[in-house]
């Protein structure tokens, strides 16, 4: 008989250490497109161990939003760009010691919050949604849309500035551009491209000579 | 226990095959129909040597593909290169787990369906950018780049035209979606208030599959195969099931999201032919999956920058505006969404 708790903890320590091991490779190999598919494996088995915590919409929504499309407009990039790896590794001894100091830095914080929670010692409560009888994602619109909507809708504002901030910067005018202008390719009339003339299907016996017989002796 | 093990083990195993075969099957008929239809469509007659009607030439030609050698391009990354045809091919044939068939047949009645749907759609691009950029060739990873951008375009449109179908049906879960739109024969169903989110929708499902007139990934003419150039054998055909077993999705999808699933044309009262019935899925999906062979036959290749300011500047607006007409339907009660079941 198969536990489903004791498989649910199995399957949790399985996820975490397929997430830790890629995370770790993100940073460690040398090959810059192999390091941005570790970093996919990463937010996938972090969807997985989020799916494990009954938190279906967040999970499918990391799936959806990071690994198919924020990851791949990075794999884009990187696979465009032609790094130097010699050129990367050289400043390695030199950074050390800076990011020891912050990697020790943020170690102590992390330890720090996990003391603080241990002694507060909450229990979670139930998950809310099953409390409330919906489905998870059907709970977390709720809750977004009537209990946190200035938040979310301050979080929303504050995305699109981002946006625009974005395109501002990156946005140049150039001059003597020649860009197609859809409106006026499809207002064209044939009037403006061809002109038809009306002239006489043959030609008659007293006409001029055309200048090829002219040249002849 | 050995009865925990075949209801939890064996039987969802028989269930998959139950649905993976089929569409196996149903892929390969699928091409052998596509060369026949374009075929009679350019007035000729498409393949009639192998079996009677040539019906069996679609499985002469995987049995080909498959004894083919698989050839490995110089300087390409092994890894990555075996790896990309079986990264497209699995979101394609895992998206089928939540289609739900009629009333009760259905994989996984997942309660977030469409977002299932949404994720595994989008993960099918990894497949081809790196095979794109695994198979080290200028030709390959231009068709890539061209992919990558343009499925992710389409798919804001295709989200947004999801958003409206739940905002009407009030769910994620297909088979309720479904449900929703039972009642009034076809014009109770949502293609009728979503009009032309139902075209974007299914517009952008020919783009997201790269199929013509949106295939400049492929693009025969100026970059030979595109991503899948150098992909020989059975590695070229796993790219090629995956192609096809997206059209079908796509054309499973639309009916199921906007023309009532199973649900049949006529009302209810009007006795057998009213009856929901999965024949009436399949012929709906028939009808969908001739249109990709029409569109292939009729139009000329969209060029790239027309493909990039159809999706982003007149379906990615219309869908946008129509959420708001969605909600506003919703609120104000001008469609009815029937509860069926």
């Amino acid at each position: 008989m198969i536990d489903p708790q004791m498989f649910q903890l199995v399957c949790f320590y399985a996820f975490a250490a397929v997430t830790v091991l890629a995370a770790l490779s993100v940073i460690t190999l040398r090959n810059s497109v192999h390091a941005v598919l570790a970093l996919v494996l990463t937010f996938f088995s972090t969807a997985c161990i989020w799916m494990l915590a009954e938190a279906e919409f967040l999970a499918i929504a990391l799936i959806v939003v990071y690994v198919g499309a924020v990851m791949v407009l990075f794999l884009f990039v990187v696979m465009m760009l032609d790094i130097d790896q010699e050129k990367l590794r050289e400043g390695f001894v030199k950074y050390l010691p800076v990011g020891l100091i912050v990697a020790i830095a943020m170690l102590v914080e992390m330890l720090g919050l996990i003391g603080v929670r241990i002694m507060h010692a909450q229990t979670m409560g139930d998950n809310p949604a099953t409390a409330a009888g919906l489905s998870n994602t059907a709970w977390l619109g709720m809750a977004l849309y009537s209990q946190y909507l200035l938040p979310f809708e301050v979080a929303a504002l504050i995305l699109t500035v981002g946006v625009i901030a974005a395109v501002a910067l990156t946005l140049r005018q150039r001059k003597g551009v020649r860009h197609q202008q859809a409106s006026e390719q499809v207002a064209v009339k044939a009037s403006d491209r061809v002109r038809i003339i009306k002239m006489a299907a043959e030609r008659s016996a007293d006409s001029e000579p055309t200048p090829a017989q002219e040249s002849k002796p | 226990m050995g009865e925990q093990i075949l209801n939890q083990l064996v039987w969802p195993i028989i269930f998959t095959l139950c649905v993976l075969l089929p569409l196996v099957i149903a892929v390969a008929m699928y091409v052998y129909w596509e060369r026949k239809i374009i075929g009679w469509m350019h007035v000729r007659m498409g393949p009639n040597k192998i079996g009677p009607l040539g019906l069996l030439q679609a499985f002469a030609d995987v049995v080909k593909l498959l004894v083919k050698e698989v050839i490995l391009p110089t300087n390409a990354n092994k890894f990555l290169y075996y790896l990309a045809p079986m990264i497209a091919l699995v979101p394609a044939l895992a998206a089928w787990a939540v289609i739900p068939f009629s009333d009760k047949m259905v994989l996984s009645n997942a309660n977030a369906g469409l977002l299932y749907l949404l994720a595994m759609t989008s993960l099918g691009v990894y497949g081809i950018i790196l095979a794109g950029w695994s198979s080290n060739s200028r030709y390959a990873l231009l068709g890539a780049m061209r992919s990558a951008a343009q499925v992710i375009s389409y798919e804001l449109a295709m989200g947004l035209c999801l958003v409206c179908v739940l905002v009407l049906a009030g769910s994620l879960n297909l088979t309720d979606i479904v449900h929703a739109q039972a009642g009034k024969g076809m014009f109770g169903w949502f293609w009728l208030p979503l009009f032309p989110v139902f075209i974007v929708y299914f517009v952008s499902g020919v783009a997201e599959t790269n199929r013509a007139p949106f295939d400049v990934a492929e693009g025969e003419s100026e970059i030979v195969a595109g991503f899948h150039v150098e992909y020989s054998g059975s590695a070229f055909a796993l790219f090629f099931l995956a192609e096809y077993a997206n059209m079908i999705l796509v054309s499973f999808l639309a009916p199921i999201l906007f023309c009532g699933g199973w649900l049949s044309f006529f009302p209810e009262s009007w006795g057998v032919i009213g009856h929901p019935s999965i024949l009436w899925l399949f012929l709906k999906v028939f009808l969908f999956a001739n249109l990709f062979l029409w569109f292939r036959a009729t139009f000329p290749r969209y060029r790239y920058d027309q493909i990039m300011r159809l999706g982003w500047k007149v379906f990615i607006p219309i869908a946008i505006v129509w959420v708001l007409v969605a909600g506003c339907m919703k609120y104000y009660g001008w469609v009815h969404v029937g509860t069926g079941g």
